[in-house]
């Protein structure tokens, strides 16, 4: 269940897409994700549509990978879908019992639906074609100017890095303990939701304790590998911006722009 | 490389607050290109004196020098801890990046770098443990000999000229085992690393060049691995294993057999017999 | 009581790129009063085994009989299943979870629905078979007790199941040869004096060559070998083929074997060679 969820997995390849400089990609997105909620028509929806299989098709990326991600979150889409349709009044279609359904709440549901979809495939293709190292980097590095302000960029990207690397390991440690607890006879699966919160205190424990371990270990190893902060630390991979990064930024804040714009047409 | 003088170490026990010695009053020399095995058993103080040696923890009272630099000077820290690297025990609780190469490449990051030439190093670190093909891997979906190989590479892209190894096989299956000790051996006598290495393996211990067993925080062996596992009823005592060729001969002497016991390995026995 | 795998086949991720056979077309059957060693090197399906005995896993295909239920039935009970089939996994400690030793054995017990005399009755008993002085340390917070300690309270919490059968992933991890000796030696004793059947997986060759009656040995998710313990270490080139080995003492006494044909040369502890190795320097001397 949890192995489906897409968002944040990295899909490596060598495609212009997976090259392009980390921070170009977060501010393209950035801009996407912007744009979605100036779009008021269906219209700029086609373009936003050929814009994702562009980067779909030119990425490598299966598409069948990026509809995966879609369906964990499938619930939360329907729920908005249903309450935009049976909650908007207007021109009622026909009645479902106590509820109605109006032209317009069909409209807006389905407006509604396709831009949470497109925000999540939006998303996912940044996570898909960028290794967490390089988003890491590129937060770094975008942040960096606020620095001056207190904010802690490089230590909120080491963190979002050691978090990372740690999902796996701490996913497997709690497959682990599940087990072992139920093999002394606990059950994590049945009885009311008070019952099951109770149950999971043998699962929580432990994991938390291990988790002090780890981080603590790990706080040990660091320290002998002579980390003490970011001043003065230097990157194997340093990001560069060229002519491509330029281009595709350039671009998009074109394209981008003119979808905006058709929202005062 | 590596000189300890009278060191103890003291700590607050969590259960009852008093005040215990892991490490009591402790002096010894640790020459370069030495390849030196601690034994003891669990809370005998090995690990406690393994961090002395990088700085990790400073000693309650004595010295502790790494190439002539005082752990109890700030200043020096950084370079302590570049010059004398360390790798631990659980590979997953070292491994701080999400792609072999980046968490190599971490230390030398960390010493400021220039990238050309921590690119060089990585490498040239991967290289000496043969990962070279797994550089842009997930560490986590690595073996624990690799992942423990990867570490290793960590430690070495630091440049150090010694390498403190506590208990580094412990948690491997023995393919594992065997993939770090020959990555071991290989750090020592290719690469003229000083290496101390902390182990309860008996067949790890007879590859060194000497042997500290330690109890309750004191040396109470030291000689090289001949010297050590001839004393098989003292070593027996101190809760630790001999090789079992090695049980062998001693149980033949006593019966009255005219028999060396120094004996550590298959060959060295089926030559007598 | 008795445990029949029937044709077992255990994929993981079934019908995606990661699909991996687990187990092949597993069958064997484990006996009342039987100690046996699996062992296999890591990724060998070793700990999916062991993980399908209690029905942790549900196999792809096949059937598993425990004490002549199909565990493969979906109305089997499970938690009677690992009452009797009790699970040790690797590095257990890390799963301790309650405020006080006595608390975190009586985890299981209370599980099983028993009255508070009964649990109690049990902890002790359990305590007691792994060495803990029950009197001294119910009480006491289980993460400050030593490294054997926590182990140890781990395996009394599934002992305090009364398993019929036990099996142990890897019980001696981590510890010192101090250490791995008292606990090898407490499930010697369980074996001995509970009349526990136990499954003993181990990387150590060592330590199955001196417990166990019987030996399993996994490759690539198969059973290569099922025989008694004398027989698979006969068969050491086979076993090294497989990343694995034999005992230094049998390899030692295989090669003098091979060199005088009068050694025995399946040996399997120091004091067995002892006894050859002195009977084959007296012949030496009578000649």
């Amino acid at each position: 269940m949890l192995k489906d969820i897409t968002i944040g997995q990295y899909f490596p390849g060598n495609t212009l897409i997976h090259k392009l400089d980390p921070r170009i990609k977060i501010i393209i997105i950035s801009l996407f994700i912007f744009s979605l909620f100036f779009i008021k028509s269906f219209i700029p929806y086609i373009f936003i549509l050929g814009f994702i299989l562009m980067v779909v098709k030119i990425s490598k990326v299966p598409l069948k990978f990026i509809l995966k991600g879609i369906r964990p979150l499938l619930f939360i889409i329907l729920i908005t879908f249903f309450i935009n349709i049976f909650m908007t009044r207007g021109e009622v279609l026909f009645e479902l019992g106590p509820l109605t359904v109006t032209k317009e709440g069909l409209r807006l549901g389905f407006f509604m639906g396709i831009r949470l979809i497109f925000l999540i495939t939006g998303t996912s293709l940044l996570t898909l074609t960028t290794s967490p190292i390089a988003l890491t980097d590129g937060i770094e590095k975008l942040l960096t100017p606020l620095k001056r302000i207190g904010l802690p960029a490089h230590e909120l990207a080491m963190m979002m890095t050691i978090a990372l690397r740690f999902i796996p390991t701490l996913l497997e440690e709690t497959d682990k303990i599940m087990k072992a607890q139920m093999a002394r006879g606990a059950d994590f699966e049945s009885g009311n939701i008070l019952n099951r919160a109770k149950n999971l205190v043998p699962l929580l424990v432990p994991l938390f304790i291990n988790a002090f371990r780890r981080a603590d270990e790990l706080a040990t190893a660091m320290e002998a590998r002579c980390y003490r902060g970011g001043d003065n630390r230097t990157r194997l991979n340093e990001l560069k911006l060229d002519k491509k990064d330029i281009g595709a930024l350039v671009s998009m804040v074109v394209f981008f722009g003119i979808i905006v714009s058709t929202r005062f047409i | 490389m590596i000189k300890i003088e009278k060191a103890t170490y003291e700590y607050k026990s969590l259960i009852d607050d008093s005040i215990q010695q892991a490490v009591k009053n402790i002096s010894l020399e640790i020459q370069k290109g030495e390849f030196l095995v601690i034994l003891g058993h669990n809370g005998s103080g090995k690990s406690t004196l393994a961090k002395l040696m990088n700085g990790l923890i400073i000693p309650s009272s004595g010295d502790v020098e790494v190439m002539g630099m005082n752990t109890k000077d700030e200043e020096n820290i950084w370079n302590i801890r570049e010059k004398a690297g360390m790798v631990f025990q659980n590979p997953d609780n070292q491994i701080v990046a999400t792609i072999v190469e980046e968490d190599v490449a971490f230390g030398p990051e960390n010493l400021g770098i220039p990238p050309k030439e921590i690119r060089e190093r990585v490498d040239k670190a991967l290289e000496v443990v043969e990962m070279v093909e797994y550089k842009s891997h997930a560490p986590h979906l690595l073996s624990g000999g690799q992942k423990q190989r990867v570490a290793i590479a960590g430690i070495l892209a630091m440049n150090p000229d010694c390498i403190i190894l506590d208990e580094p096989t412990a948690m491997l299956d023995p393919t594992g085992r065997i993939e770090v000790m020959n990555t071991i051996k290989k750090l020592n006598k290719v690469e003229a690393k000083t290496i101390i290495l902390i182990t309860h393996y008996m067949d790890e211990a007879v590859e060194a060049d000497r042997i500290l067993v330690m109890e309750e925080g004191n040396i109470v062996m030291e000689g090289t691995p001949k010297e050590i596992f001839s004393q098989v009823e003292k070593v027996k005592e101190l809760g630790l294993d001999v090789p079992q060729v090695t049980e062998l001969a001693y149980e033949l002497k006593k019966e009255g057999i005219d028999i060396k016991n120094d004996i550590l390995s298959i060959e060295e026995l089926v030559e007598l017999l | 009581m008795t445990i029949k795998l029937n044709n077992l086949t255990f994929v993981y991720n079934p019908n995606t790129p990661f699909e991996k056979k687990a187990l092949d077309d597993i069958s064997l059957e484990i006996r009342e009063g039987e100690f046996i060693g699996l062992i296999g090197h890591t990724g060998s399906g070793k700990s999916t085994l062991v993980q399908h005995l209690n029905g942790l896993i549900k196999p792809t295909s096949g059937n598993i009989i425990v004490d002549g239920v199909n565990i493969v039935e979906k109305d089997a009970n499970l938690k009677e299943i690992r009452q009797k089939v009790g699970l040790v996994f690797q590095y257990p400690e890390h799963q301790l979870f309650e405020e006080t030793v006595y608390r975190d054995i009586a985890f299981g017990p209370k599980n099983l629905g028993l009255k508070d005399e009964q649990v109690e009755e049990r902890v002790k008993e359990a305590m007691e078979l792994v060495g803990l002085d029950y009197e001294s340390l119910k009480d006491r917070s289980p993460f400050e007790l030593s490294g054997g300690q926590k182990r140890r309270v781990a395996i009394a919490g599934v002992l305090a199941m009364k398993p019929k059968v036990l099996i142990l992933d890897e019980p001696t991890a981590g510890l010192d040869p101090r250490g791995r000796d008292e606990i090898l030696g407490e499930i010697q004793k369980l074996y001995q004096k509970e009349n526990i059947t136990i499954v003993l997986v181990s990387h150590s060759m060592e330590d199955i060559a001196k417990l166990v009656n019987r030996i399993l040995v996994m490759h690539r998710g198969k059973i290569q070998m099922d025989d008694k313990t004398r027989e698979v270490f006969k068969r050491a080139d086979e076993l090294e083929k497989m990343g694995l080995g034999v005992p230094q003492i049998t390899k030692l006494m295989k090669i003098l074997g091979e060199r005088e044909k009068d050694i025995k040369d399946t040996i399997l502890t120091v004091k067995e060679a002892k006894e050859e190795v002195l009977k084959y320097l007296r012949r030496k001397k009578d000649a």
